[in-house]
C-alpha cells in the first residue's frame, strides 16, 4: 500500500518527491525544482532544472537574470509532464500571473500542492481550478476566522472616494511589487480611473512584464517630478517598504494606503502608520480556505505555512484529517 | 449605518486635525437627516448607549462559532468589538442593513431582553465595518480620537458658520439637530439660543510679540492680571440651571458639584478652575486628580478642594453683560464675587503697573504668593467688549519665559501622518550617576515639536546615521560625552514624579534650540533639575 508521504514529504529544503526526485518551491538550491509562482520566497535562484509556467519562468528571469537556473522547462496549464513515472501537471492557482498548483500523480494517487492561491476573480491572472485529490496541500496565510476579505471593487471605490475627498493630497498605495501592484492598477482602470498612475522604480520591470503578457495597465509614469504639487490628486503605487521611507517625502502630505489582507486588523494598520487600509489580498481568506476544503473533500489536508492551528482545528471539527507540515522559509508578511 | 461606519473607520486611523474635519464635514453634508444628527451626537459624546456588555457579546458570538477558534481570533486581534465584527458569521440577505437612526429609535423603545435580540439581528445584517461601528456605539464611547469641539467645528463647516455660533447654540439643541442643519444649509432660521444655562463661547487672548507690540500699546489703556495655571471654565447659574463648562463648552458639572453649588446669585462667571488649599493655589497635578472623574466622593472633594478664580462676568441676573467694557464688567464682577461670599469663588486680582518696564520687572520676578506659580500675565484693554474667539488686539497673554535645560537625545521614534518618514519624536536625558558612581544619562522627557521642517531633516539624518539599536519604531541613538546631539529643551514647569525614573516630570517640554555645537558631556545634570525644583515655591 502506497502512502501519500511516500510521494511527498517535508525536508529542510522544502517539499520533496522521492520517486520523482524533485522539490516543490525549495528554499535552498536543489537539482530539480517545480516552482508554483514567482514570489521570492517560493521562487529562488540557483536550482539545476526548473519546471514552472512560462510566465513564472519569465518573472524569475526578470528578477534574477536569465541564468537563474541551469535548465528551464515551461509547463502549460493542464499539460502533464512525466518524471520517472511521476506525473506533474500545473493548474491555475489564481494567486498572481503564472501561478500554478502542482498536481502530482503516481500509481493512482493524486496530491495537489496549491502553492499560494485565492478563489476570487483577479483580472491579472487565470482563476483557480479545483482538482479532486487524495491529499490537498494548502497554505494558511490567512487561516483565522478574522480574515474575511471584502469585495476588492469596494476597496478600490473607497480609495477613489478618498482621492476625491482630499484633492490637495497624494494617495500613496503600498502594494507588493509582483501581482498586487498590477492587480490594483487593473482594478483602478476597471473602476474608471484613466489618469496616469505614478509608480515607484521597483515596479517598472514587473509592470512591463505584465504588459508583455497581455495585461493592459494603461498610462503609467515614474514617480519623479519637479514639484510636489504635481502629485496632488494623484495615485502613486510603491512597494510597502517605500511608503515610510525617505523616498516618500517627495509627495505632498500623502495619504498612506496599503493593499494587503493584513490590513483587516486595525492594529496592523496603525503599527505601520497606514491611514487608508485597503483589504485586498492575493491569498485565500478564511472562507475561501474552508470552502475549498469542503469542495474538494480531500482524504487528507496538509498545511504548509501560515496559521495552521486554526485551520487544523476547523478540519478536526469537520472530520477532515489534517496535519501541519510546518515548512519554514515562507514569509507571511508583506505579500499578503 | 454604512457611511457612518466608514467615517468612524477612517477617523480611527487619521491623525491630522484638518483631515478629520474634512471627513466629518463631508459626512455631515452627504448623510440624510436624521442619521447625520445622531452621528454628530455620537461624535460629541451626547449620544451614548450602554446596551451591550462585553459578556453578552462574547456569549452571542460563541453560540455561533467554535469557542476555541474565537479565542485564537481574539488573541490575535486584541479588541473585542473588532474581533466580533470580523468573525461574526454574517447572514447575507437575512435582513436589510439598519440605518443609524433606526438603531437609535429601536434601542430607545426596547426592553433589555428585546435589545439583545435586536443587536444579534443587526450583526447578522451588517458588513464587518458596520458591525464594528455598531458595537463601538453600543458599548459606549467611540474613541476615534475626535474631540467634541472638533465635531462642532466640522458641523459649523457644513455652512460654513463660525464655530462660536454653533457652540453658543449647542446646549439649546437636541439630537438629531435637524434645526441646526437647516440653518447651516440656509433652509431655516437660526435656532434660538436663549435657553437658560447655556455655554457662551469664550474670548481668547493672542500671544504678545514683546519685540513689536509694546511700542504700539499704551499702558494706560490696559489692565494686567496674572495668568493662572489651571483650566479655563465658565460657571453658570441661570433660570435655575447650574452648569460648569470647559472653555470649549464641555459640561463638567458632574465632576465639580462643589463648584456648581458655590454660585448663589444668578449670573455667568468666566474664570480659572484651580485647586486652592488654605488660600494658596496648588499644583496642576492636584487639579488633575479632580479632572476626568465621572464620580466624586467626599474624600476627593476634601483632599483636592477646587475653586474658581474669577476674571470676568458674562451675565449678571438676567442681563447679558458681554457688550459692556472690560472696566465696567470688572467693577460688576468685584461686587458680584463679594456677594457670593463663597470660599469656592475668589477674584483674580489686577496687578497695578505704570509702565511696560515696570510690568516686565514684575513678570520676571513675581511678588510672593500665588503669582510665583502663575504662567505669566494677561493684558486686557479697559474698553474691550467680550467677543467670542480670538480677536486681534483687545487681549494679550504674556507668558513667563520658559525654563531651559540642555539635554541629550537618547531615543527617536517615527512620527505619524506627514512625519511618518521622519524620526520626529524624541526622548532626551540628562546626566546622573549610577550605583557604581558612573556618569550615565537618565531620560527626563519627550518632545516632538519646537523645530522647523529644515531642522527636522537634520535631526532625522543624525538619527539614521547614529543609530545604535532598534526596538520596533524606536531607535536608540549614540549618546556619549563626546558623541551625540544636545537639545536645549524649554518647558513650563517641573514636578516631582514617582512614575518617571528620574523622579521629575516636565510640563509642555519642546525643543527650543538644537545645539549641534555642544558636546553631550556638557549637557545638564539631574542635580541641576532638582535645584530648579527647589527654587520653585513650595506647593
Amino acid at each position: 500500500m502506497i502512502r501519500p508521504q511516500d510521494l511527498l514529504c517535508p525536508r529542510p529544503e522544502g517539499l520533496y518527491c522521492p520517486p520523482g526526485d524533485f522539490y516543490i518551491d525549495p528554499v535552498r538550491p536543489v537539482a530539480r525544482a517545480v516552482i508554483t509562482h514567482g514570489h521570492a520566497d517560493h521562487a529562488r535562484a540557483g536550482h539545476g532544472a526548473v519546471l514552472a509556467t512560462a510566465a513564472t519562468l519569465d518573472i524569475m528571469a526578470e528578477r534574477y537574470g536569465s541564468d537563474f537556473a541551469s535548465a528551464r522547462q515551461a509547463g502549460a496549464y493542464g499539460e502533464a509532464v512525466a518524471r520517472d513515472g511521476v506525473e506533474v501537471t500545473l493548474v491555475p492557482a489564481g494567486h498572481v500571473l503564472g501561478s500554478a498548483q502542482a498536481v502530482v500523480r503516481w500509481k493512482g494517487l493524486t496530491l495537489v500542492v496549491s502553492g499560494d492561491y485565492k478563489r476570487r476573480r483577479d483580472p491579472t491572472c487565470a482563476a483557480f481550478e479545483p482538482v479532486p485529490c487524495d491529499v490537498f496541500i494548502t497554505e494558511a496565510t490567512f487561516g483565522l476566522p478574522v480574515f474575511r476579505h471584502p469585495d476588492d471593487r469596494a476597496e478600490i471605490a473607497r480609495l477613489l472616494r478618498s482621492v476625491a475627498q482630499f484633492p490637495e493630497r497624494c494617495h500613496l498605495v503600498g502594494a507588493y511589487a509582483l501581482g498586487k501592484a498590477q492587480r490594483i492598477i487593473r482594478l483602478l482602470r476597471e473602476a474608471g480611473w484613466d489618469k496616469t498612475i505614478h509608480v515607484h522604480g521597483a515596479l517598472e520591470r514587473l509592470n512591463g512584464l505584465y504588459e508583455r503578457h497581455g495585461i493592459d495597465l494603461g498610462p503609467l509614469a515614474p514617480a519623479t517630478s519637479a514639484t510636489k504639487q504635481d502629485f496632488a490628486g494623484q495615485i502613486v503605487i510603491a512597494p510597502p517598504s517605500a511608503t515610510q521611507d525617505r523616498w516618500s517625502r517627495r509627495f505632498p502630505d500623502p495619504v498612506i494606503a496599503f493593499a494587503s489582507g493584513w490590513m483587516q486588523v486595525r492594529a496592523r494598520a496603525r503599527q505601520r502608520g497606514v491611514e487608508l487600509p485597503l483589504v485586498i489580498s492575493d491569498h485565500a481568506d478564511w472562507d475561501e480556505l474552508t470552502a475549498t476544503v469542503s469542495e474538494l473533500k480531500p482524504g487528507e489536508l496538509w498545511i504548509t505555512h501560515g496559521r495552521e492551528e486554526a485551520l487544523a482545528r476547523w478540519c478536526e471539527l469537520q472530520g477532515v484529517p489534517a496535519r501541519a507540515l510546518a515548512l519554514v522559509g515562507y514569509e507571511d508578511e508583506d505579500d499578503g | 449605518m454604512r457611511a457612518f461606519a466608514e467615517l468612524l473607520d477612517r477617523l480611527s486611523l487619521t491623525g491630522s486635525r484638518n483631515a478629520k474635519l474634512v471627513l466629518v464635514r463631508d459626512y455631515l453634508r452627504q448623510a440624510p437627516d436624521p442619521d447625520r444628527g445622531w452621528a454628530l451626537a455620537a461624535l460629541t459624546g451626547d449620544l451614548a448607549f450602554d446596551a451591550a456588555k462585553p459578556g453578552f457579546i462574547r456569549r452571542a458570538v460563541e453560540a455561533r462559532m467554535d469557542p476555541q477558534l474565537f479565542r485564537w481570533s481574539y488573541d490575535y486581534v486584541g479588541d473585542l468589538a473588532e474581533t466580533v465584527a470580523l468573525v461574526w458569521p454574517g447572514q447575507p440577505g437575512a435582513n436589510r442593513e439598519p440605518e443609524l437612526s433606526e438603531v437609535v429609535d429601536a434601542l430607545r423603545g426596547a426592553t433589555r431582553a428585546e435589545v439583545q435580540e435586536l443587536i444579534e439581528g443587526w450583526l447578522d445584517a451588517l458588513a464587518p465595518t458596520g458591525r464594528w461601528a455598531l458595537l463601538k456605539l453600543l458599548t459606549g464611547g467611540l474613541r476615534v480620537g475626535l474631540s467634541a469641539r472638533l465635531a462642532k467645528q466640522a458641523a459649523a463647516d457644513v455652512g460654513p458658520a463660525p464655530v462660536a455660533e454653533v457652540e453658543e447654540l449647542w446646549h439649546a439643541l437636541h439630537a438629531p439637530y435637524e434645526d441646526l442643519f437647516a440653518w447651516l444649509e440656509g433652509r431655516g432660521e437660526r435656532p434660538s439660543a436663549d435657553n437658560p444655562g447655556r455655554f457662551r463661547p469664550a474670548m481668547l487672548a493672542q500671544a504678545i510679540d514683546a519685540a513689536v507690540d509694546f511700542d504700539k500699546l499704551d499702558p494706560a489703556d490696559h489692565a494686567a492680571e496674572w495668568k493662572w495655571d489651571g483650566i479655563r471654565v465658565q460657571l453658570v447659574n441661570e433660570g435655575g440651571v447650574r452648569r460648569l463648562y470647559t472653555r470649549t463648552g464641555d459640561d463638567i458639572s458632574r465632576t465639580f458639584p462643589d463648584i456648581v453649588e458655590a454660585l448663589s446669585d444668578e449670573g455667568v462667571i468666566d474664570g480659572e478652575l484651580l485647586v486652592i488649599r488654605d488660600g494658596k493655589v496648588a499644583s496642576f497635578g492636584d487639579l488633575q486628580q479632580r479632572l476626568n472623574r465621572k464620580a466624586v466622593d467626599a474624600r476627593l472633594l476634601a483632599a483636592f478642594p477646587a475653586a474658581i478664580r474669577a476674571y470676568d462676568l458674562l451675565a449678571e441676573g438676567a442681563r447679558d453683560t458681554r457688550a459692556l467694557s472690560f472696566a465696567e464688567r470688572r467693577a460688576r464682577l468685584v461686587a458680584f464675587v463679594a456677594r457670593q461670599a463663597s470660599p469656592r469663588i475668589d477674584l483674580s486680582p489686577l496687578q497695578p503697573f505704570d509702565s511696560w518696564a515696570a510690568l516686565a520687572a514684575l513678570r520676571a520676578d513675581p511678588p510672593a504668593g500665588d503669582p510665583r506659580v502663575a504662567e505669566g500675565l494677561m493684558l486686557k484693554r479697559w474698553d474691550s467688549i467680550y467677543q467670542a474667539g480670538r480677536p486681534k488686539g483687545p487681549w494679550f497673554k504674556w507668558k513667563r519665559d520658559p525654563m531651559l535645560i540642555d539635554a541629550v537625545l537618547m531615543y527617536a521614534q517615527r512620527g505619524h501622518g506627514k512625519r511618518s518618514s521622519f524620526y520626529s519624536d524624541y526622548t532626551f536625558g540628562v546626566w546622573t550617576r549610577d550605583e557604581g558612581g558612573l556618569r550615565i544619562l537618565t531620560p527626563v522627557g519627550k518632545a516632538y515639536f519646537g523645530f522647523t521642517d529644515e531642522e527636522l531633516k537634520g535631526i532625522d539624518k543624525f538619527v539614521r546615521e547614529n543609530t545604535v539599536g532598534r526596538f520596533g519604531p524606536v531607535r536608540s541613538v549614540r549618546a556619549e560625552p563626546h558623541a551625540g546631539l544636545v537639545f536645549e529643551v524649554a518647558f513650563e514647569g517641573l514636578q516631582r514624579s514617582s512614575r518617571h525614573k528620574s523622579g521629575v516630570a516636565m510640563r509642555f517640554p519642546r525643543i527650543h534650540r538644537i545645539r549641534w555645537d555642544k558636546p553631550p558631556g556638557e549637557a545638564d545634570d539631574l542635580t541641576g533639575l532638582e535645584r530648579m525644583l527647589e527654587r520653585l515655591p513650595e506647593l
